[in-house]
């Protein structure tokens, strides 16, 4: 029905035609709720009540009542956790760049959980973490008897069981990333290596170590986002009971369960600059790089 | 040198299985747990394997009185919409900008890249207001809606591939008087397959996972996906591990059979999804 009109006349009908739905939507659910944020940040809105202006009285709630400051400090384990994480995932992604015996089984078995649903995974973990649990009974096995412990009862280790948790659920992908990197260098460079009488060490210093840098860097730098914006499992695991809860669980209940719009808007944004202050650095740290 | 290489080849097997371990336990006890009788499970330790493997009786009560059923129903209808909808959308975005250059055409493109910056999890306080004030808050079409609305990585893996099929083909359709209607229906759109099996899956995998958007938009029961049916198990099953544990089972099925029906496309769809 199209091919009667003019190409010109066409192309008008397809460009409009095709982007007024996603922009709509983009504007709808992208940018609309960032103006939004904004706006109900420098108000105490309660989600009924009129928006009444209040300056920046909620960000300096944010920052100096030790409630909301607090959980700054919890991402900080998940922060360290994602070193751990992308260490394992390194290592096994190098072993299994090599020679090594049924590869697709342990490649497989290593990248699957990182498919598992969040909620599956919490309460997977609440029973392995269960006094007499799994976790208990291995420690038992291996006479570690004496390291049981109250897993997610104890304040003092709550946030290193979660963030272990969170280490088993996305090791799997960073892991797999790395592998593809690394597959991608050339076998005979190892060749020329193995023909220098270089070792495996030198090999992972010298080959793969420099091709990857880049990967681990934005890795890295990713790592700052995802430990500020920790949720799923904790909120799925304890609600943030027991000192656990992240900034993302904290902006949440201060929204949804106290109404305080206001003053949870005021923590998104400030999660919001963090995220896009970090991004900005990565993406002019790897322009320089090329 | 042969005892060096025996010990580095103790040392890679041995920390593979120990991998391999530590990836299996959490899964493989709640698996034992998931076939044990009540009396049975509180009798025994989480490493014994059940007597009876075909005791299904906690499978049928997470699926049945559990809401299990009902979740997997809306989670296929709402992944089947958001992935044909996603698909849509997003070649179509990558047709028109990739093809056409128009005044504005590099704005619009700068707005989508834009918006992949922005978290969505922060955003939630203000687009709750928006959902509700279109009047869709509790309906299945929040999730729908929402996940179209913020789906930009399908937008830049299309517009990627978009770049690697030839402008030569569209203009040759032309000669033979096709119009640009035609040339994305029978053209682009089947070249653009292996893009598509890539955004299936990785949209897959998220819209399957997701707790928070149906847990924050779609609390009435009959519309629980399968996380947040899963996810009410705490309460009711507090003390019934081993029905919590079908539960959990039962979530992880479906995974684990698209992960060994579809390995190889997984792991390429998330390496060429992930380059952001």
């Amino acid at each position: 029905m199209f091919s009667k009109l003019s190409y010109r006349t066409q192309r008008i009908i397809i460009i409009v035609s095709f982007l007024i739905v996603p922009l709509t939507l983009l504007a709808t659910f992208s940018f609309l709720p960032v103006a939004n944020m904004f706006w109900y940040s420098v108000t105490d809105w309660n989600g009924y009540s009129d928006k009444e202006f209040v300056g920046l009285e909620n960000y300096i709630t944010v920052f100096t009542d030790p409630e909301y400051f607090r959980v700054f400090g919890v991402s900080l384990y998940y922060f360290f956790a994602t070193f751990v994480q992308m260490a394992i995932a390194l290592y096994f992604a190098t072993i299994l760049s090599f020679r090594v015996r049924f590869k697709n089984f342990f490649k497989g078995v290593i990248f699957f959980p990182y498919l598992l649903n969040g909620v599956a995974i919490g309460f997977m973990f609440l029973f392995f973490f269960r006094p007499d649990g799994a976790l208990d009974t291995v420690l038992q096995m291996i006479g570690l008897g004496d390291l049981a412990m109250h897993w997610l009862g104890n304040p003092d280790i709550i946030n290193i069981s979660l963030a272990g948790t969170s280490i088993w659920r996305y090791m799997g992908f960073n892991f797999i990333i790395f592998l593809g990197a690394i597959s991608s260098i050339s076998g005979e460079i190892y060749e020329a290596a193995e023909i220098d009488g270089a070792n495996r060490w030198q090999q992972f210093r010298y080959i793969i170590m420099p091709s990857i840098r880049i990967i681990i860097s934005l890795n890295l730098v990713l790592a700052i986002s995802g430990a500020l914006s920790a949720f799923e499992i904790p909120y799925i695991m304890t609600g943030g009971a027991n000192g656990s809860a992240t900034f993302v669980i904290q902006t949440v209940d201060t929204a949804f369960k106290y109404g305080k719009i206001g003053l949870a808007s005021a923590m998104a944004v400030i999660l919001l600059f963090i995220v896009i202050i970090v991004t900005v650095l990565q993406k002019r740290f790897f322009s320089e790089e090329d | 040198m042969k005892a060096k290489y025996a010990a580095g080849s103790i040392l890679k097997y041995g920390s593979l299985i120990l991998g391999v371990i530590a990836a299996i336990l959490p899964i493989l006890v709640v698996f034992f747990a998931s076939f044990k009788t009540g009396a049975e499970y509180t009798t025994t330790g989480p490493l014994t394997p059940p007597s009876d493997w075909t005791n299904f009786e906690n499978f049928k009560r997470a699926f049945v009185e559990g809401n299990m059923l009902n979740g997997f129903k809306n989670t296929v209808i709402i992944l089947l919409i958001s992935i044909i909808g996603t698909t849509l959308i997003g070649s179509m975005v990558a047709f028109v900008l990739n093809r056409f250059k128009f005044r504005g055409s590099k704005l619009i493109l700068g707005a989508f890249l834009l918006a992949t910056l922005i978290p969505g999890v922060t955003t939630q306080v203000a687009t709750f207001q928006i959902v509700n004030a279109l009047g869709l808050f509790n309906t299945m079409w929040a999730a729908i809606i929402l996940y179209l609305g913020t789906d930009i990585i399908a937008i830049y893996i299309f517009l990627q591939f978009m770049n690697s099929i030839s402008v030569s083909l569209d203009e040759s359709a032309m000669l033979d008087g096709a119009s640009y209607f035609t040339i994305y229906t029978k053209i682009i759109l089947p070249l653009l397959k292996p893009a598509i099996v890539t955004v299936i899956i990785v949209r897959g995998i998220f819209v399957y996972n997701d707790f928070y958007t149906p847990f924050l938009y779609m609390p009435k029961t009959e519309l629980h996906v399968i996380s947040t049916a899963l996810f009410k198990f705490q309460g009711p099953y507090g003390s019934e591990w081993e029905v919590i544990c079908a539960g959990i089972m039962l979530a992880i099925i479906p995974t684990f059979l698209a992960f060994i029906s579809l390995q190889k496309h997984i792991y390429n769809g998330l390496t060429s999804g992930s380059v952001k």
